[in-house]
């Protein structure tokens, strides 16, 4: 009984197949109704999101946040959505009509995507492909593709400025993200998303903590959230890619950036804090659900405690820190744990000692880099920003006195 | 006529459509969408093949980094919202002629092979593990694919060193 999910389906099915249809049509009708669900409920859990949202960064800005409609603010995100409902879609001069209104359905389709191999529970996953977390890496490059689209066909040079950081600052970001995401692949020997969990004894962040950060960082990046939102720096770019939405348009990326975070939290639980694995939850998976939601949650929080503790970094120095710290250091976090892994299980370790060298290894680098910085930021010369000068404002000289 | 059947033949005739309007269109940006489009629907195709594994690396090498740097670097010429001139030059014939070699060449290849008449069924179950044992056993394909890192790796320091400031 501890399995409610599969034998739904399973009565659906077999509810289907006794009304005399074909095998292979109740397949894909079940499967769209199973696609349908895990759509819906990404969007459902979004509106709840904006509400926890909300009421965080109330808290930790210190003020009550939402809480005027209904019970603790609840109503709030409803609020919300029935005005963003009734405003008017606008699409501006000279825009690209296609582009321009395909661009927010994409971006959603995107991070929606990502929840088609994401495991809620041991047997509850939507398809359990054998290149998970591949597939991961190869759906987000229609998020650029969208954000792409979207800034192109505004017609506006803020939105394409915005285009252009934002695709910058999402591709560049990718490259460590996919080699820190080879951490796990390598210690688990596979790319399904299952096999990973099933692989976490321990979890993998006491065996690759780094990786783990180089994982929160990008991820974070890959959303566009402070601190690397200059994508949409309101105070130089206006909103970035999306100046020109209004309505649901806006909505859409409102949503799909929302919807991002909150599947950011589950890669980090299922990547690297066990996913749905916690006691009890082989036999009941109706545990899982619950231990992978918890997981997801405290993902979550991290990025949205970061993103309002730190302030907004400049295009130069989320470039350098990508290319000059970041990249480097997934690099050597990976070939360390591959040579390491591989000594360890010709020497044919127990599980607890291997755990325990492989995090030995990860803090041994982690103070290499401190060493590193504190000897080379000191004596780094500053770059000079050139820039012309301009004319200054002077009042002009008053003739008549 | 089975379902993969048809959703095949509605993937092929959407992917060949899609590469028609990138040669037809007189926007660059709408070229490259297109192809984006086209590209999409040869990892379709990979996928109805039981290829998962080349339909996402097709997904993530062609879309998520050719065509973005491609309408990237389209979009950072001039006056990328207008139209740009007649889609025909005087090569046309040739290029057609060269098409249709092409085609029946690649035709004639496929149907002597006997890939033809294999059918799905035949595929192995897990590609995924074999195709990377093959690609560094030295009895396969380890010197092409070495070959092609370092080749990969001359282009990247070829940038670099075109790119650096002197």
């Amino acid at each position: 009984m501890g399995d409610p999910i599969n034998l739904i389906s399973q009565w659906f099915n077999n509810l289907l197949l006794g009304w005399g249809l074909a095998e292979g049509l109740v397949k894909v009708i079940s499967l769209a109704i199973g696609a349908a669900i895990v759509a819906t409920l990404g969007l459902v859990t979004v509106i709840a999101l904006i509400w926890v949202e909300r009421k965080i960064a109330g808290r930790l800005q210190d003020r009550p946040g939402p809480n005027r409609a209904g019970p603790f603010g609840l109503f709030q995100p409803f609020a919300d959505m029935i005005k963003i409902f009734t405003k008017e879609i606008t699409t501006p001069d000279g825009a690209d009509k296609v582009a321009f209104n395909i661009a927010p359905i994409l971006a959603m389709a995107s991070v929606l995507m990502i929840w088609a191999v994401v495991p809620f529970a041991g047997t509850v996953v939507g398809a359990n492909i054998n290149v998970g977390v591949l597939y991961i890496v190869a759906v987000g490059s229609f998020g650029i593709v969208a954000v792409l689209m979207a800034g192109w066909s505004s017609n506006n040079k803020f939105a394409l400025l915005g285009a252009f950081r934002a695709v910058a600052q999402m591709v560049s970001y990718e490259v460590p993200m996919v080699i820190a995401l080879l951490v796990p692949v390598l210690l688990a020997r596979s790319m399904g998303m299952n096999d990973i969990v099933a692989a976490q004894t321990p979890w993998f962040i006491i065996i690759a903590p780094l990786a783990a950060l180089i994982f929160l960082i990008t991820s974070m990046a890959e959303v566009g959230r402070a601190p690397f939102d200059l994508l949409e720096a309101e105070s130089e770019i206006v909103a970035g890619f999306h100046t020109e939405y209004s309505g649901m348009g806006f909505g859409m990326f409102y949503v799909s950036e929302f919807l991002h975070v909150w599947t950011v939290g589950a890669l980090i639980a299922t990547f690297f804090f066990g996913g749905w694995s916690g006691p009890g939850a082989e036999n009941f998976p109706i545990l899982g659900i619950l231990y992978f939601y918890m997981k997801t949650f405290i993902g979550y929080f991290l990025v949205t405690w970061i993103r309002l503790s730190l302030p907004r970094i400049r295009i130069d120095q989320m470039l350098a820190f990508n290319w000059k710290f970041l990249t480097p250091l997934s690099l050597v976090v990976l070939i360390v744990t591959a040579v390491v892994d591989k000594a360890l299980e010709m020497a044919g370790v127990e599980r607890w000692a291997y755990a325990l060298i492989m995090l030995a290894a990860n803090l041994l680098i982690g103070w290499i880099v401190v060493l590193i910085l504190k000897a080379v930021e000191p004596n780094r010369k500053r770059q000079r920003v050139e820039f012309e000068h301009r004319p200054v404002a002077v009042a002009p000289k008053s003739t008549d006195s | 006529m089975s379902g993969v059947e048809i959703i095949f033949i509605i993937v092929a005739i959407v992917t060949l459509l899609a590469a028609l309007f990138v040669v037809t269109t007189p926007n660059l940006v709408h070229a490259a969408l297109w192809l984006i489009l086209a590209l999409f629907g040869v990892a379709a195709t990979f996928v109805l093949l039981n290829a998962t594994f080349l339909a996402v690396v097709q997904v993530v090498v062609y879309i998520g980094a050719i065509a973005v740097l491609m309408i990237f670097a389209i979009m950072l010429t001039r006056r990328v919202m207008e139209d740009s001139g007649p889609q025909i030059n005087s090569n046309w014939i040739l290029a057609a002629l060269l098409g249709l070699v092409l085609f029946v060449g690649l035709t004639f290849v496929l149907i002597n092979s006997g890939a033809a008449n294999a059918s799905l069924s035949d595929l192995v179950v897990d590609p995924v593990e074999q195709l990377g044992k093959e690609l560094v056993s030295p009895n396969a394909y380890v010197i092409p694919f070495e070959l092609a890192s370092v080749l990969l790796l001359a282009a990247m320091i070829g940038s670099i060193v075109i790119a650096w400031k002197k």
